[in-house]
């Protein structure tokens, strides 16, 4: 029988906020941002449960945060923001995900829809072969151990070294691409041979690589600081993680701390974690850095090959200029008030983004007046959103807001229900080309497989988590 | 009697599989988990490769079987085709697993799916229900 979360109490604070109440072993309550239509479908699944889990958990600070696009994931929920003291709470690998790093990157073009429109299937075909996707199939680099090694260590710096970007897409990536607290001692063999033949490879499943066009602006000043100037212009987008390499940290580390310190007292196996100042902790962090600079790594590579792949097209890549690269699977040290003092925090964001408003230290400089951009994709046949950061989500939920659409279909039932070649060709009438490595990937991202995105992003404004700045629709897409 | 089976799962991929033994419900979980990327039945034991696991319970033995799998798709291109051999030794608090798995390069194949990159402890379980085995895994996509 599956368990739903429909019998746990839930107590409406706000007409965007929602509060599971201290109960059991909860260390602190937990707060759920969503509208009614979306709590409904939040307590389909075991979310809610979930969050009440990670409630339990050693050194959990203010609340467990669940977004408004939340899923049931492995032990902590997709779409779960919780921080821990860093001297007396834990860190634990399920609650960053699996693929460490997992974000998203967007460029912006000096192109309008009618510049692209005629090329727009050659543009797919070109950017399908030069940026490779689907299972099996590895990257065009082959690397040296050394090489990984130095990747692991310096993130986008190693890319930029390579000649792969500039020094402005180092500028306008979170962390500017590059994590000082990696060290490559603490990540296996074996996750390091899983990463090597995958740099610069999109993988498959959910991620994707997709052109899109502006199609309205919200907040012109923000936008222009964005290098959004105006409606039909051109973007492209691009949604991975760190491959195989960074799914290997999370399981070579759930297998470490079980071993370490059993999981008998935890709600649920895969809440394993152990505490952040002990060494096993301290490993764990610092091989996930090292997994988080593969990821910018891997990103930064398929920007390069993105504007190689225009350049091939169009016959230039002017004025393709990354606005920002935002990590939606972390966990990071950061100082946050509670109940008025100024506390260290290890900040877990699985499946979420985040959304610090002007001024604080860690935005990048570029945008540091103005807010973090944060991107919200949607599906293959939606928008997606820019937003920006905002001071009331520090106060709110540890400076963060939703990440996606938010699946809400299996993807076994979404394969039951649809065939891939119709979803192409619906898109295609809809003026959407769709270019897959497989037929099945596109029934199983099919539309109605997620939450309503408009709906998401509209409660991460109306909640003041992320705040609406540009609505992007799609023009063609590159799934893996 | 039903090899496996797949079950709903929000975001990722849930199953069962089931044998008389605790190995062919292993063995079968092995041949659910890649047919979520390609159609088993057409991929030729053309290579041999040797799979070893342990484990503190049934449930750590079936998630690190697993895992060597998902390793060598990612190091060694490596779809399965078949179980050819498995074995199970060893008691409580330390469970040992030995196999030979067939199987072909992946690039050969036309693949169904997304790609399975982690074999989690999601509500897995290991388990005899009256005179068969049953195990259950979310693998990540």
């Amino acid at each position: 029988m599956e368990v739903k979360s429909k019998s746990m109490e839930l107590k409406k604070i706000s007409e965007y906020e929602w509060e599971i109440p201290k109960h059991g072993g909860m260390k602190v309550p937990a707060r759920i941002f969503a509208s009614e239509k979306l709590v409904q479908k939040i307590q389909q699944d075991r979310t809610l449960m979930q969050a009440a889990n990670v409630a339990h958990l050693k050194g959990i600070q203010k609340y467990a945060y669940v977004m408004p696009d939340a899923h049931e994931g492995y032990g902590f929920p997709i779409g779960g923001v919780a921080a821990f003291d860093t001297e007396e709470g834990i860190i634990s690998p399920g609650g960053i995900g699996y693929d460490v790093n997992c974000g998203v990157r967007l460029l912006r073009t000096d192109w309008a829809v009618e510049d692209i429109k005629p090329k727009l299937k050659q543009l797919l075909d070109t950017l399908f072969t030069e940026v490779p996707s689907g299972v099996g199939r590895g990257g065009l680099t082959r690397l040296s151990d050394a090489e990984m090694q130095e990747i692991l260590a310096k993130g986008s710096r190693w890319s930029l070294e390579q000649g792969y970007g500039t020094k402005d897409d180092l500028a306008a990536t979170e962390d500017y691409g590059y994590m000082k607290q990696a060290d490559p001692e603490f990540v296996s063999h074996t996750a390091i041979a899983r990463g090597k033949p995958q740099l610069g490879t999109l993988g498959a499943g959910n991620h994707f690589l997709e052109i899109q066009a502006v199609d309205k602006i919200y907040d012109e000043k923000t936008a222009a600081a964005f290098g959004i100037t105006g409606v039909g212009q051109v973007t492209v987008m691009v949604h991975c993680g760190s491959r195989g390499l960074g799914h290997q940290v999370a399981s070579d580390y759930i297998r470490e701390m079980e071993k370490k310190y059993g999981f008998a007292d935890l709600p649920d196996r895969e809440l394993i974690n152990a505490p952040f100042n002990s060494e096993l902790g301290q490993k764990y962090f610092k091989a996930m850095c090292a997994g988080m600079n593969y990821a910018f790594a891997n990103r930064q590579m398929i920007v390069h090959w993105i504007r190689d792949s225009f350049k091939k097209v169009i016959g230039t890549d002017h004025g393709m200029k990354q606005i920002y690269d935002v990590c939606h699977n972390i966990g990071k040290i950061e100082k946050h008030k509670v109940d008025g003092e100024v506390k260290e925090l290890c900040v877990h964001r699985k499946g979420a983004t985040r959304s610090f408003g002007p001024g604080r230290e860690e935005v990048n400089e570029i945008y540091r007046n103005v807010g973090q951009p944060v991107f919200i994709p949607g599906t293959m046949g939606t928008a997606s959103y820019i937003l920006v950061g905002t001071d009331e989500a520090e106060e709110r939920s540890w400076g963060s807001t939703a990440h996606g659409a938010g699946r809400e279909m299996s993807r076994a039932d979404a394969i039951r229900r649809y065939r891939g070649e119709t979803v192409a060709k619906e898109l295609e009438q809809r003026g959407i080309l769709v270019k897959a490595a497989s037929w099945k990937g596109i029934a199983e991202e099919n539309v109605p497989a997620y939450k309503d995105v408009d709906e998401v992003c509209r409660v991460s404004n109306e909640a003041k988590l992320g705040k609406f700045v540009a609505r992007l629709v799609p023009l063609g897409v590159v799934k893996g | 009697m039903k090899k496996y089976e797949y079950l709903p799962h929000t975001a990722d991929v849930r199953f069962r599989a089931y044998g008389k033994t605790p190995e062919e419900a292993f063995a079968n979980a092995a041949t659910a988990m890649f047919n979520v990327m390609v159609e088993t039945e057409k991929v030729k034991p053309k290579a041999i490769r040797k799979i070893t696991a342990e484990g503190s319970d049934l449930e750590s033995l079936l998630q690190q079987f697993l895992e060597q799998f998902i390793i060598l798709l990612d190091t060694d291109n490596f779809f399965l085709s078949k179980i050819k051999k498995i074995s199970i030794s060893g008691s409580k608090k330390h469970y040992k697993l030995s196999a030979v798995a067939a199987g072909d390069e992946a690039k050969n194949y036309e693949t169904i799916g997304p790609q399975v990159k982690a074999c989690t402890y999601n509500s897995m379980f290991v388990k005899q229900e009256g005179r068969q085995w049953a195990v259950q895994v979310v693998v990540d996509i």
